[in-house]
């Protein structure tokens, strides 16, 4: 299970990266997106991968670190606020500056 | 009611900003009362705290009465008080200056406001390293919506690069706080500065790459060289009262810096001691060099303003590089003198621009000034207090700062930083004699500036000649306030009773 959870992460983190340094905004805004979720995922792990364990101290020795899930909870809190006000961010930059480029440049390339 | 005075700044503008929520239209006068009372009753109460912690005692708050290392803990020391007291005196200011009509050109300033000083505050009092990250986003965005205020292409253009750097700075941010917590068990900075100091070696990589990130996160926030590049951008195109907010807001990286780095990685932290001082202390001089290039380059006042800002960060960051007290000790003294001057000085580039008409704050000839005279004055004595010449608060600044080097880092950061300062000066006058002497001929228009946007700029540009008046009493605070850091036991031992005997 570590090496699937740890390949997952990876594999986000590396799409969410390519991602946020494309030249238009909706590409950026989607990797955003993507590396927050690969940081929840990473910041769930953070605690240590428990499989049957109950979340609060309880008889017994095995049970999951219940800190992480309340840090994710709030990083996802944040995060859905946060892509909310970038994608309203991102139409208002292509209705005022009249293309979707984050430099606001007209495309050069083709 | 004195033991939760710590709590104050953090629920006094989240109260003031909730009720400001009511109505986005209209009210005026009634939102800008609110709003002033507001940010002068947070005045009164950081001078309050100020005294508090200049009993060299740590007080701290639990949050719920969770006890560290459990509950979320606010404390105060002596360098908490202090940019309590800074991010107020800065705030009214700027308060003040918005109601002169800047409040009404968008929707909910006041409100956004508030919240923005209680993520400030939040920030530099918290004690523990998640809700370090928490407050870091209520000011983030806060910040994201009053760079907005007012609209127009510029601001959206600076937004959208503002906004996507600093989302990935808090995707960073994060991960550096989930590895450290992986690392150490705890999120609690006391704590971790404990589990720190008894590290098994195997786990110092993983530290060191997730303190290394934080730091990049904090360099991100402070604007250190390679980070900084969205920052003259969006600081120029900011509404003046906004920007002049935000003078505090590069300083806010430079507290996380000095905090966390001085309360984890201290003397006791064995191999780990002391990591991020190389990175700091080049970069601090790479920022320096490059600020110095841009506020030479500058053509447009506020971009101007915008460089010297990034050229106090370079000096503070100098500071902390040198990591010693009395380094530390000179560069609190330069970081209030540098944020209450910066941000009189956006103010005033404001109140220059409306008054030139369509020339605005950019460099070129422009038509004469009705009010030429007093803001000659008052750019006059901003100048010489950034540039660092006396007789006001810079040139002391300056000079405790270049006491402060010793042995090779005097080779470095003296003719850099006297070369900024030059850099500085010759800029300043070359904008001030174009702002004010090389104007068309013709007759004199413009409407007189209101009587708030004067006393913003007069009551943080007071600052210079102030802290030159008072430089002995602020210069023995801030003394005291790097023993104090560079002391962290205290600070554990008053949050953590029973574990700080162990780590003894």
């Amino acid at each position: 299970m570590e090496l699937l959870y740890a390949m997952t992460t990876g594999v986000l983190t590396a799409c969410g990266l390519y991602l946020t340094l494309r030249g238009r905004t909706f590409p950026v805004v989607v990797g955003l997106t993507l590396l927050s979720y690969a940081v929840n995922l990473f910041l769930f792990s953070m605690g240590g991968l428990t499989t049957d364990g109950p979340a609060i101290v309880s008889e017994g020795t095995n049970y999951a670190d219940p800190l992480p899930q309340a840090l994710v909870l709030t990083a996802i809190v944040i995060g859905f606020a946060m892509t909310a006000f970038v994608v309203i961010l991102a139409m208002r930059a292509r209705s005022e500056v009249g293309n979707d480029h984050v430099d606001g440049k007209k495309e050069d390339r083709e | 009611m004195m033991q939760h005075l710590i709590v104050f700044p953090v629920v006094l503008p989240l109260v003031a900003g909730i009720l400001l929520l009511y109505q986005r239209q209209g009210l005026v006068r009634y939102k800008r009362a609110v709003s002033v009372a507001a940010t002068v009753l947070l005045l009164l109460v950081a001078i309050g705290l100020l005294r508090q912690a200049a009993s060299d005692q740590v007080t701290y708050y639990a949050l719920g009465d969770w006890q560290a290392p459990f509950g979320i803990v606010l404390v105060l020391d002596r360098l908490s008080a202090l940019m309590l007291l800074v991010t107020a005196v800065l705030a009214v200011g700027a308060v003040v200056f918005a109601c002169a009509g800047d409040d009404e050109k968008g929707s909910n300033f006041h409100g956004l406001f508030q919240w923005q000083l209680l993520g400030i505050n939040g920030a530099f009092l918290t004690g523990d390293l998640f809700n370090l990250f928490v407050f870091f986003e209520v000011l983030l965005l806060a910040s994201y919506a009053l760079l907005l205020h007012g609209g127009g292409k510029a601001r959206i253009q600076a937004s959208v690069h503002y906004v996507v750097l600093n989302l990935a700075g808090s995707s960073l941010f994060l991960i550096a706080v989930g590895i450290l917590y992986g690392a150490t068990g705890t999120l609690n900075m006391a704590d971790m500065a404990i589990r720190v100091a008894e590290l098994p070696a195997e786990r110092e990589g993983l530290v060191t790459a997730g303190a290394l990130m934080l730091l990049v996160v904090f360099g991100l926030k402070a604007a250190i060289l390679p980070l900084y590049f969205w920052l003259p951008k969006a600081y120029a195109s900011a509404p003046a009262p906004v920007a002049a907010l935000f003078a505090i807001m590069t300083k806010v990286g430079i507290y996380a810096i000095l905090r966390v780095y001085s309360l984890l990685f201290g003397d006791s932290a064995g191999g780990l001691e002391a990591l991020e001082q190389p990175w700091v202390w080049w970069l601090s001089l790479a920022t320096l060099a490059a600020a110095g290039v841009g506020v030479m380059a500058a053509r447009d006042l506020r971009l101007l303003v915008a460089y010297l800002v990034l050229v106090s960060v370079g000096t503070l960051l100098a500071g902390i590089g040198m990591r010693s007290p009395q380094a530390v000790s000179a560069l609190l003294y330069y970081l209030i003198h540098t944020t209450l001057v910066t941000g009189g000085l956006f103010l005033l580039a404001e109140m220059i621009g409306l008054q030139r008409g369509k020339a605005g704050t950019r460099l070129v000839k422009g038509r004469p000034m009705a009010q030429g005279a007093g803001l000659a004055m008052l750019f006059f004595i901003g100048a010489i207090a950034v540039a660092g010449v006396p007789p006001f608060s810079g040139a002391i600044g300056k000079a405790l700062m270049l006491n402060a080097a010793e042995g090779t880092q005097r080779l470095w950061l003296w003719p850099l930083l006297l070369l900024t300062s030059l850099a500085s000066l010759i800029a300043l006058s070359r904008a001030g004699s174009t702002l004010f002497w090389r104007s068309h001929r013709g007759n004199i228009s413009g409407t007189p500036l209101p009587r708030r946007q004067w006393f913003g700029v007069i009551w943080l540009l007071s600052a210079a000649p102030l802290l030159v008046a008072l430089a002995g009493p602020v210069s023995s605070y801030t003394q005291a306030t790097a023993d104090q850091l560079a002391n962290p036991q205290v600070l554990i031992r008053t949050l953590l009773p029973n574990a700080a005997g162990d780590a003894q």
